[in-house]
Protein backbone atom coordinates (compact mmCIF):
# COMPACT_ATOMS: atom_id res chain seq x y z
CA UNK A 1 0.00 0.00 0.00
CA UNK A 2 1.36 3.59 -0.84
CA UNK A 3 -0.57 6.13 1.61
CA UNK A 4 -3.13 6.71 -0.25
CA UNK A 5 -1.66 7.12 -3.88
CA UNK A 6 -2.82 4.78 -6.67
CA UNK A 7 -0.46 3.33 -9.56
CA UNK A 8 -1.06 4.53 -12.74
CA UNK A 9 -1.31 2.45 -15.86
CA UNK A 10 -0.60 3.50 -19.94
CA UNK A 11 -1.47 1.44 -22.40
CA UNK A 12 0.66 1.72 -25.36
CA UNK A 13 -1.09 0.13 -28.69
CA UNK A 14 -0.15 0.54 -32.38
CA UNK A 15 -3.64 1.56 -32.68
CA UNK A 16 -5.14 4.61 -31.35
CA UNK A 17 -8.56 3.14 -31.05
CA UNK A 18 -7.50 -0.22 -29.48
CA UNK A 19 -5.55 1.63 -26.77
CA UNK A 20 -8.45 3.90 -25.96
CA UNK A 21 -10.77 0.85 -26.21
CA UNK A 22 -9.18 -1.65 -23.70
CA UNK A 23 -8.70 1.50 -21.45
CA UNK A 24 -12.20 2.04 -21.44
CA UNK A 25 -12.89 -1.94 -20.82
CA UNK A 26 -10.18 -1.63 -18.29
CA UNK A 27 -11.79 0.91 -16.19
CA UNK A 28 -15.50 -0.33 -17.14
CA UNK A 29 -14.59 -3.79 -15.37
CA UNK A 30 -12.76 -1.95 -12.27
CA UNK A 31 -15.97 -0.69 -11.22
CA UNK A 32 -17.59 2.61 -11.57
CA UNK A 33 -16.01 5.61 -10.00
CA UNK A 34 -12.38 3.81 -10.05
CA UNK A 35 -9.83 6.28 -9.17
CA UNK A 36 -6.94 4.90 -10.70
CA UNK A 37 -5.73 7.18 -13.54
CA UNK A 38 -5.54 5.36 -17.15
CA UNK A 39 -3.90 6.66 -20.31
CA UNK A 40 -3.72 4.87 -23.98
CA UNK A 41 -1.12 5.92 -25.73
CA UNK A 42 -2.05 4.02 -29.25
CA UNK A 43 -0.81 5.22 -32.52
CA UNK A 44 1.35 7.54 -34.24
CA UNK A 45 0.86 11.32 -33.48
CA UNK A 46 -1.15 11.68 -36.91
CA UNK A 47 -3.10 8.96 -35.98
CA UNK A 48 -1.51 6.31 -38.16
CA UNK A 49 -0.91 2.91 -36.62
CA UNK A 50 2.71 3.05 -34.76
CA UNK A 51 4.02 4.10 -31.61
CA UNK A 52 4.74 7.83 -30.64
CA UNK A 53 7.16 8.15 -28.47
CA UNK A 54 5.67 11.45 -27.29
CA UNK A 55 2.71 10.21 -26.72
CA UNK A 56 3.97 7.59 -24.64
CA UNK A 57 5.89 10.02 -22.80
CA UNK A 58 2.68 12.15 -22.03
CA UNK A 59 0.39 9.99 -20.87
CA UNK A 60 2.99 8.61 -18.45
CA UNK A 61 3.23 12.10 -16.96
CA UNK A 62 -0.67 12.39 -17.15
CA UNK A 63 -1.37 9.33 -14.55
CA UNK A 64 1.80 9.69 -12.42
CA UNK A 65 0.24 10.23 -8.93
CA UNK A 66 3.70 9.34 -7.21
CA UNK A 67 2.97 5.59 -6.53
CA UNK A 68 4.43 4.26 -10.04
CA UNK A 69 3.36 3.69 -13.73
CA UNK A 70 3.16 0.30 -15.10
CA UNK A 71 3.36 0.20 -18.63
CA UNK A 72 1.60 -1.90 -20.81
CA UNK A 73 2.26 -2.20 -24.43
CA UNK A 74 1.11 -4.70 -27.47
CA UNK A 75 3.42 -5.31 -29.67
CA UNK A 76 7.36 -4.64 -31.79
CA UNK A 77 7.72 -0.72 -31.86
CA UNK A 78 5.15 -0.01 -28.80
CA UNK A 79 7.32 -2.87 -26.78
CA UNK A 80 10.95 -1.17 -27.96
CA UNK A 81 9.98 2.18 -28.21
CA UNK A 82 8.92 2.07 -23.82
CA UNK A 83 12.22 -0.08 -23.68
CA UNK A 84 13.97 2.53 -25.30
CA UNK A 85 12.08 5.40 -23.43
CA UNK A 86 13.13 3.64 -20.01
CA UNK A 87 16.88 3.25 -21.06
CA UNK A 88 16.78 7.19 -21.36
CA UNK A 89 16.33 7.44 -18.10
CA UNK A 90 14.63 11.15 -17.55
CA UNK A 91 11.65 10.48 -20.19
CA UNK A 92 9.76 8.54 -18.22
CA UNK A 93 8.28 9.52 -14.34
CA UNK A 94 9.98 7.66 -11.62
CA UNK A 95 9.39 4.02 -11.18
CA UNK A 96 7.79 3.49 -14.17
CA UNK A 97 8.01 -0.15 -15.18
CA UNK A 98 7.07 -1.91 -18.58
CA UNK A 99 5.21 -4.72 -17.51
CA UNK A 100 4.93 -8.18 -18.99
CA UNK A 101 1.44 -9.26 -19.61
CA UNK A 102 -1.07 -10.30 -22.59
CA UNK A 103 -2.18 -6.31 -23.74
CA UNK A 104 -6.08 -6.78 -22.98
CA UNK A 105 -6.49 -9.55 -19.83
CA UNK A 106 -3.00 -7.39 -18.33
CA UNK A 107 -4.74 -4.04 -18.75
CA UNK A 108 -7.67 -5.13 -16.91
CA UNK A 109 -5.60 -7.21 -13.91
CA UNK A 110 -3.43 -4.17 -13.44
CA UNK A 111 -6.40 -1.44 -13.52
CA UNK A 112 -8.37 -3.38 -11.13
CA UNK A 113 -5.46 -4.35 -8.73
CA UNK A 114 -4.47 -0.54 -8.97
CA UNK A 115 -8.02 0.30 -7.43
CA UNK A 116 -7.29 -1.88 -4.49
CA UNK A 117 -4.16 0.29 -3.85
CA UNK A 118 -1.64 -2.24 -4.14
CA UNK A 119 1.91 -0.97 -4.83
CA UNK A 120 3.65 -1.13 -7.99
CA UNK A 121 5.47 -4.84 -7.82
CA UNK A 122 1.06 -6.00 -6.71
CA UNK A 123 -0.14 -4.48 -9.96
CA UNK A 124 3.09 -5.66 -12.35
CA UNK A 125 2.22 -9.12 -10.69
CA UNK A 126 -0.92 -9.25 -11.28
CA UNK A 127 -0.94 -8.36 -15.22
CA UNK A 128 2.00 -10.68 -15.34
CA UNK A 129 0.12 -13.41 -14.00
CA UNK A 130 -2.61 -13.15 -16.42
CA UNK A 131 -0.65 -14.68 -18.97
CA UNK A 132 -1.24 -17.89 -17.10
CA UNK A 133 -4.67 -18.05 -17.56
CA UNK A 134 -5.50 -20.76 -20.28
CA UNK A 135 -8.62 -20.38 -22.40
CA UNK A 136 -8.57 -23.93 -23.64
CA UNK B 1 40.83 11.31 -36.17
CA UNK B 2 37.29 11.66 -36.72
CA UNK B 3 35.63 14.85 -35.03
CA UNK B 4 32.18 16.27 -34.72
CA UNK B 5 31.88 17.13 -38.29
CA UNK B 6 32.78 14.05 -39.53
CA UNK B 7 30.00 12.65 -37.63
CA UNK B 8 27.63 15.26 -38.89
CA UNK B 9 28.65 14.61 -42.35
CA UNK B 10 28.18 10.76 -41.43
CA UNK B 11 24.05 11.37 -40.27
CA UNK B 12 23.74 13.80 -43.04
CA UNK B 13 25.05 11.83 -45.76
CA UNK B 14 22.80 8.70 -44.59
CA UNK B 15 20.30 11.26 -44.62
CA UNK B 16 20.37 11.86 -48.25
CA UNK B 17 21.00 8.35 -49.24
CA UNK B 18 17.71 7.20 -47.02
CA UNK B 19 16.01 9.93 -48.86
CA UNK B 20 17.21 8.23 -52.31
CA UNK B 21 16.55 4.62 -50.94
CA UNK B 22 13.27 5.33 -49.27
CA UNK B 23 11.41 3.70 -52.16
CA UNK B 24 13.04 1.05 -52.41
CA UNK B 25 13.37 0.43 -48.56
CA UNK B 26 9.53 0.58 -48.49
CA UNK B 27 9.33 -1.94 -51.08
CA UNK B 28 11.44 -4.44 -49.11
CA UNK B 29 9.20 -3.78 -46.91
CA UNK B 30 6.09 -4.70 -48.24
CA UNK B 31 6.28 -8.64 -48.80
CA UNK B 32 7.51 -9.51 -45.04
CA UNK B 33 6.55 -5.82 -43.25
CA UNK B 34 3.86 -3.55 -43.05
CA UNK B 35 5.48 -1.26 -45.91
CA UNK B 36 6.28 1.92 -43.98
CA UNK B 37 10.03 1.22 -43.56
CA UNK B 38 11.57 3.75 -46.27
CA UNK B 39 8.87 6.60 -44.70
CA UNK B 40 9.67 5.64 -41.00
CA UNK B 41 13.05 5.89 -41.75
CA UNK B 42 13.04 9.14 -43.71
CA UNK B 43 10.84 11.21 -41.44
CA UNK B 44 13.94 9.82 -38.47
CA UNK B 45 16.56 11.10 -40.57
CA UNK B 46 14.85 14.40 -41.65
CA UNK B 47 14.42 15.08 -38.39
CA UNK B 48 18.24 14.18 -37.49
CA UNK B 49 19.49 16.37 -40.13
CA UNK B 50 17.41 19.38 -39.37
CA UNK B 51 18.37 19.41 -35.60
CA UNK B 52 22.42 18.91 -36.15
CA UNK B 53 22.25 21.90 -38.99
CA UNK B 54 20.16 23.88 -36.40
CA UNK B 55 22.35 23.10 -33.26
CA UNK B 56 25.58 21.48 -34.29
CA UNK B 57 26.58 19.45 -30.91
CA UNK B 58 30.27 19.90 -29.99
CA UNK B 59 31.67 16.57 -30.10
CA UNK B 60 31.50 13.36 -31.66
CA UNK B 61 29.53 11.42 -29.02
CA UNK B 62 26.65 14.33 -28.52
CA UNK B 63 26.12 14.27 -32.25
CA UNK B 64 25.42 10.63 -31.94
CA UNK B 65 23.11 11.02 -28.80
CA UNK B 66 21.46 13.29 -30.22
CA UNK B 67 20.35 11.72 -33.18
CA UNK B 68 19.55 8.35 -31.59
CA UNK B 69 17.19 10.27 -29.06
CA UNK B 70 15.34 12.31 -32.19
CA UNK B 71 15.07 8.54 -34.12
CA UNK B 72 13.50 7.45 -30.53
CA UNK B 73 10.84 10.17 -30.47
CA UNK B 74 10.37 11.00 -34.46
CA UNK B 75 10.55 7.18 -36.62
CA UNK B 76 7.21 5.66 -34.95
CA UNK B 77 7.82 2.04 -35.84
CA UNK B 78 10.19 -0.07 -34.35
CA UNK B 79 13.12 1.34 -36.71
CA UNK B 80 13.21 3.86 -34.31
CA UNK B 81 14.07 2.91 -30.96
CA UNK B 82 16.77 0.13 -32.46
CA UNK B 83 18.01 2.72 -34.67
CA UNK B 84 17.90 5.16 -32.19
CA UNK B 85 19.48 2.74 -29.52
CA UNK B 86 21.92 1.89 -31.69
CA UNK B 87 23.39 5.76 -32.18
CA UNK B 88 22.94 6.67 -28.53
CA UNK B 89 24.50 3.75 -27.25
CA UNK B 90 27.62 4.37 -29.86
CA UNK B 91 27.59 8.20 -28.47
CA UNK B 92 27.57 7.19 -25.10
CA UNK B 93 30.46 5.01 -25.36
CA UNK B 94 32.43 7.68 -26.94
CA UNK B 95 32.33 9.87 -24.09
CA UNK B 96 33.18 13.83 -24.15
CA UNK B 97 36.26 13.28 -26.29
CA UNK B 98 36.35 15.92 -28.90
CA UNK B 99 37.97 13.69 -31.94
CA UNK B 100 38.20 9.88 -31.91
CA UNK B 101 39.90 7.47 -34.22
CA UNK B 102 38.60 4.42 -36.39
CA UNK B 103 39.67 1.96 -33.78
CA UNK B 104 37.57 3.59 -31.06
CA UNK B 105 34.92 4.16 -33.42
CA UNK B 106 34.70 0.69 -34.41
CA UNK B 107 34.85 -0.15 -30.34
CA UNK B 108 31.72 2.05 -29.74
CA UNK B 109 30.14 0.69 -32.52
CA UNK B 110 30.45 -2.92 -30.97
CA UNK B 111 28.60 -1.37 -27.41
CA UNK B 112 25.95 0.04 -29.98
CA UNK B 113 24.98 -2.85 -31.62
CA UNK B 114 24.82 -5.22 -28.28
CA UNK B 115 22.66 -2.66 -26.89
CA UNK B 116 20.47 -2.89 -30.30
CA UNK B 117 20.39 -6.91 -29.82
CA UNK B 118 19.64 -6.74 -26.17
CA UNK B 119 16.85 -4.64 -26.89
CA UNK B 120 15.62 -6.66 -29.77
CA UNK B 121 16.83 -9.80 -28.98
CA UNK B 122 17.79 -10.78 -32.06
CA UNK B 123 20.87 -12.78 -33.26
CA UNK B 124 22.98 -12.74 -35.61
CA UNK B 125 21.06 -15.11 -38.09
CA UNK B 126 17.38 -13.86 -37.50
CA UNK B 127 17.30 -12.18 -41.16
CA UNK B 128 17.58 -8.43 -38.80
CA UNK B 129 19.51 -5.25 -39.11
CA UNK B 130 21.91 -7.11 -36.84
CA UNK B 131 23.00 -9.05 -40.01
CA UNK B 132 24.53 -6.05 -41.45
CA UNK B 133 25.67 -4.35 -38.25
CA UNK B 134 27.80 -7.25 -37.06
CA UNK B 135 29.90 -7.65 -39.58
CA UNK B 136 30.47 -3.89 -39.96
CA UNK B 137 31.56 -3.01 -36.47
CA UNK B 138 34.31 -6.40 -36.74
CA UNK B 139 35.46 -4.80 -40.10
CA UNK B 140 35.31 -1.33 -39.19
CA UNK B 141 38.82 -2.21 -37.30
CA UNK B 142 40.48 -2.88 -40.61
CA UNK B 143 38.70 0.21 -42.63
CA UNK B 144 35.50 2.37 -43.54
CA UNK B 145 35.62 0.69 -47.35
CA UNK B 146 35.70 -2.81 -45.70
CA UNK B 147 32.74 -1.69 -43.23
CA UNK B 148 30.73 -1.02 -45.69
CA UNK B 149 31.57 -4.24 -47.85
CA UNK B 150 30.65 -6.16 -45.00
CA UNK B 151 27.20 -4.41 -44.19
CA UNK B 152 26.34 -4.94 -47.93
CA UNK B 153 27.08 -8.89 -47.63
CA UNK B 154 25.35 -9.22 -44.72
CA UNK B 155 22.56 -7.47 -46.10
CA UNK B 156 22.18 -9.65 -49.17
CA UNK B 157 23.14 -12.66 -47.18
CA UNK B 158 19.77 -12.28 -45.19
CA UNK B 159 17.78 -13.17 -48.55
CA UNK B 160 17.16 -16.79 -48.52
CA UNK B 161 17.14 -17.19 -44.19
CA UNK B 162 13.58 -16.71 -42.46
CA UNK B 163 12.49 -14.97 -40.05
CA UNK B 164 12.93 -15.11 -36.85
CA UNK B 165 11.78 -11.50 -34.95
CA UNK B 166 9.48 -9.16 -36.04
CA UNK B 167 6.45 -8.76 -38.12
CA UNK B 168 8.17 -11.12 -40.98
CA UNK B 169 8.24 -13.70 -38.23
CA UNK B 170 4.72 -14.25 -38.69
CA UNK B 171 5.17 -15.33 -42.16
CA UNK B 172 7.39 -18.44 -41.43
CA UNK B 173 9.01 -20.16 -44.37
CA UNK B 174 7.35 -16.98 -46.80
CA UNK B 175 9.97 -15.04 -45.40
CA UNK B 176 12.42 -16.66 -47.19
CA UNK B 177 13.54 -15.10 -50.29
CA UNK B 178 13.49 -11.72 -49.41
CA UNK B 179 15.78 -9.35 -48.33
CA UNK B 180 15.57 -7.84 -44.85
CA UNK B 181 14.49 -4.13 -44.97
CA UNK B 182 16.39 -3.23 -41.74
CA UNK B 183 19.74 -5.19 -42.90
CA UNK B 184 19.24 -2.85 -45.93
CA UNK B 185 18.86 0.39 -44.41
CA UNK B 186 22.17 -0.51 -41.85
CA UNK B 187 24.07 -1.20 -44.93
CA UNK B 188 23.33 2.61 -46.12
CA UNK B 189 24.06 3.91 -42.32
CA UNK B 190 27.54 1.77 -42.75
CA UNK B 191 27.98 3.16 -46.40
CA UNK B 192 26.91 6.77 -44.95
CA UNK B 193 29.56 6.52 -42.79
CA UNK B 194 32.44 5.11 -45.83
CA UNK B 195 31.31 7.95 -47.75
CA UNK B 196 31.35 10.70 -44.50
CA UNK B 197 35.72 9.49 -45.11
CA UNK B 198 35.41 11.07 -47.99
CA UNK B 199 35.81 9.68 -51.65
CA UNK B 200 39.20 8.82 -50.72
CA UNK B 201 39.21 7.55 -47.44
CA UNK B 202 40.09 10.93 -46.38
CA UNK B 203 39.79 10.96 -43.39
CA UNK B 204 41.47 7.89 -42.36
CA UNK B 205 44.40 9.27 -44.49
CA UNK B 206 44.59 12.21 -42.03
CA UNK B 207 44.98 9.46 -39.60
CA UNK B 208 48.52 8.24 -41.06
Amino acid sequence: MSDGKLVGIVLVSHSAQVAASVAELATGLAGAGTAVAVAPAGGTEDGGLGTSAALVVTAAASVDGGAGVAVLADLGSAVLTVKALLAEGDELPEHTRLVDAPFVEGAVAAVVTAATGADLAAVEAAAAEAYTYRKV
Amino acid sequence: MLDAEFFRRWMTVTAASVDREAERLTALDSPIGDADHGTNLQRGFTAVRAALEKEPPATPGAVLTLSGRLLISSVGGASGPLYGTLLRRTGKALGAATEVSREQLAEALRTGVDAVRQLGGAAPGDKTMIDALVPAADALGDSFAAARAAAEEGAVATTPLRARKGRASYLGERSIGHQDPGATSSALLIAGLADASGPTGAAEAADE
